[in-house]
Formats: structure tokens, sequence, C-alpha cells
């Protein structure tokens, strides 16, 4: 239950978050948004790894563990890229 | 006709959403199916660590994570190359620079213990990195123009240690004759660590400059755009 619980609240973030990036303009909204879908598929990752009355299954945990660090540092990237964009069309 | 479109965007995701959470339910009612868990722990008395997400990231897929860490090296090679850096914010005032100042080193000592940790328990250079690159943020917004971080030479150094020392160990169990990031069981722990380490400094770096947001100013380097 807890599983579906965990699980579901990421499914729903992602699509909460496909939602914002399908129907809002700005860059950072859409930005916003992507990120929030990736949570989402983490949630739904993690909540995954533990089925059943085994441990936890590491594999998952490592990819989100990763995943997140790699999310941030897309978004610092993406977010450099808008400020110059913005700076070079909006400047002058 | 915006607002329609959307409607009908908010419709199908709602359909999209409601049958994923029935595939979640269907999934989680079958129990666990075949895995990768099983030979994780199977093989962990031969990783040198006994934490399973540890020997997964730095043991079985070693790959993996290098290749990870060079996406963290593009991503600010990325950001460098956009400019440089806006000159931040101002001085802050006496509480949260007394804030900074206790804070600060916490972050620093936490890192360390979870980067020790990672060994047998949840812990490891990703997050330990992550506190690295969070104390770096907490004082560029404090007012430190360079977010703690030392000249463009050193961190250009730092950025690189991670990947660095991951394909050196990695090319050392080569000319071992163990293959390509195969530890000898006996140095396995210390070779994990030793690459952990670097890539924990790797990671705080590497987060800490990208939120400072374009290459560090330096004297060395004329011709930025802004």
């Amino acid at each position: 239950m807890e599983q579906l619980l965990y699980g579901g609240a990421g499914v729903i973030l992602f699509a909460l978050g496909l939602w914002a990036f399908l129907v809002y303009e700005p860059l950072l909204r859409k930005l916003i948004a992507l990120n929030i879908m990736g949570s989402g598929v983490f949630h739904l990752l993690i909540a995954i790894a533990e089925r059943g009355e085994l441990p936890p299954d590491p594999v998952p945990h490592a990819l989100v563990l990763t995943g997140i660090v790699v999310a941030v540092s897309a978004t610092a990237l993406a977010l450099a890229m808008g400020r110059r964009l913005e700076d070079d069309s909006g400047g002058r | 006709m915006r607002r329609a479109a959307s409607l009908i965007i908010g419709a199908i995701i709602t359909a999209l959403a409601l049958w994923l959470l029935w595939v979640l339910q269907t999934a989680l009612d079958m129990g666990a199916g075949p895995r990768l868990a099983e030979q994780a722990f199977a093989g962990l008395p031969t990783t040198g660590v006994s934490n399973p997400v540890t020997a997964v990231l730095l043991s079985y897929r070693g790959y993996d994570t290098l290749l990870e860490l060079g996406v963290l090296l593009a991503a600010l090679l990325g950001i460098w190359s956009l400019g440089v850096a806006s000159p931040g914010f101002q001085p802050a005032g006496v509480v949260l620079s007394g804030m900074v100042r206790l804070v600060v080193p916490l972050l620093v000592l936490t890192g360390g213990y979870l980067l020790w940790v990672g060994g047998y328990a949840p812990g490891g250079a990703f997050q330990a990195g992550a506190l690295l690159g969070a104390a770096g943020v907490v004082m560029r917004l404090a007012g430190d123009e360079t977010a703690g971080l030392p000249g463009i030479r050193a961190q250009r150094w730092l950025i690189v240690a991670g990947v660095a020392v991951f394909v050196l160990v990695g090319l050392a169990t080569l000319a071992l004759g163990q293959g390509f990031l195969s530890y000898p069981q006996a140095w396995s722990k210390w070779l994990i660590l030793a690459i952990e380490t670097a890539a924990t400094v790797a990671i705080g770096t590497t987060l800490a400059a990208a939120y400072v947001g374009g290459r560090p100013w330096s004297h060395a380097v004329v011709g930025g755009r802004d």
C-alpha cells in the first residue's frame, strides 16, 4: 500500500510536470516542469525497488542517486543557456 | 483557443496518469519478478564494501559512474563556455554571515562523514559532493563572489579530478592485467575510497561552480562577453 502511495505520487508528479511542460511557454517554467517530471521518475524507481518481503534492490537506488546529480547539472546548463539567450536577444 | 488546447492536453494527461497508476498497481500486485538484487548481494563480499548501493555504483557499474562524472564535467564546460559569471550578491548582514560561518564547516564535516560511511551504510560520493556543493551555494548567497572556490587554475584541476582518478585507477588495473576497473580484491576497498574521494571533490566543485553560473572571472582570460 505504501508503495502504491509513494509510486503513485511519483506518477502524479510526472503527469503534472508533463502538463506544465506542454502548456506553459516560458523557458524557466518548462525547465521546472522537466525537473518535476524527473522527480516523479525518481520517486517511482525508489518505490518499485522494494517489492514483497525481499530486501530493496540496490540497482535502482544507484540509478536515482547518480540521476539526481546529473539532473541538477543539466538544469544548471539549461539555465545558463537560457540566461545567455535572454542577454543576447533582450539586452540590445 | 489556447485555453481549449490546454484543457485537451490536461484531459489526455489525466488519462495517461490513470493508466500509469493502474499499471503500477498491477505491477505491485504481481510481486517481485526477476531482478538484479540477488546478484548484487551475492557478489558483495568480493567488492570490499558492504553497502550494496556503493558496490553497484563503483564496482559493478564503475563504467557508468565514470561516464556520469563525464556528464557533470561536460555540463560545467558548457556553462563556462557561455560567458563569465555575474558578480553575485551583496555581502550578507551580520546574522546571515554568522550562520554561514557556522553552517559551512558543518556541511564540509558532514560531507566527509558521508563519504567515509558510504562503504557500509547509505552515503557515498554523490551525497557528500552534493553537501559540498550546497556549502558553495550558501557561501555565494551570503555574498562570496566565488562561492568559496579557489582560482580558475585550481578549479580546472578540481573539476577533472573525479574523471582523472577514475580513469587512472582503471588504467592501473588494466596494466595489472585485471581489465579496466576490475579491482584486485585486496585493494578494492582503498581503490573505491580513492575514487570516491576524488569524485566527491569534483562533484562538490562542479555543483558550486555551476551555481556561480559562468566562467570565473580572471586576469588571464580576456574576451568574456558580459
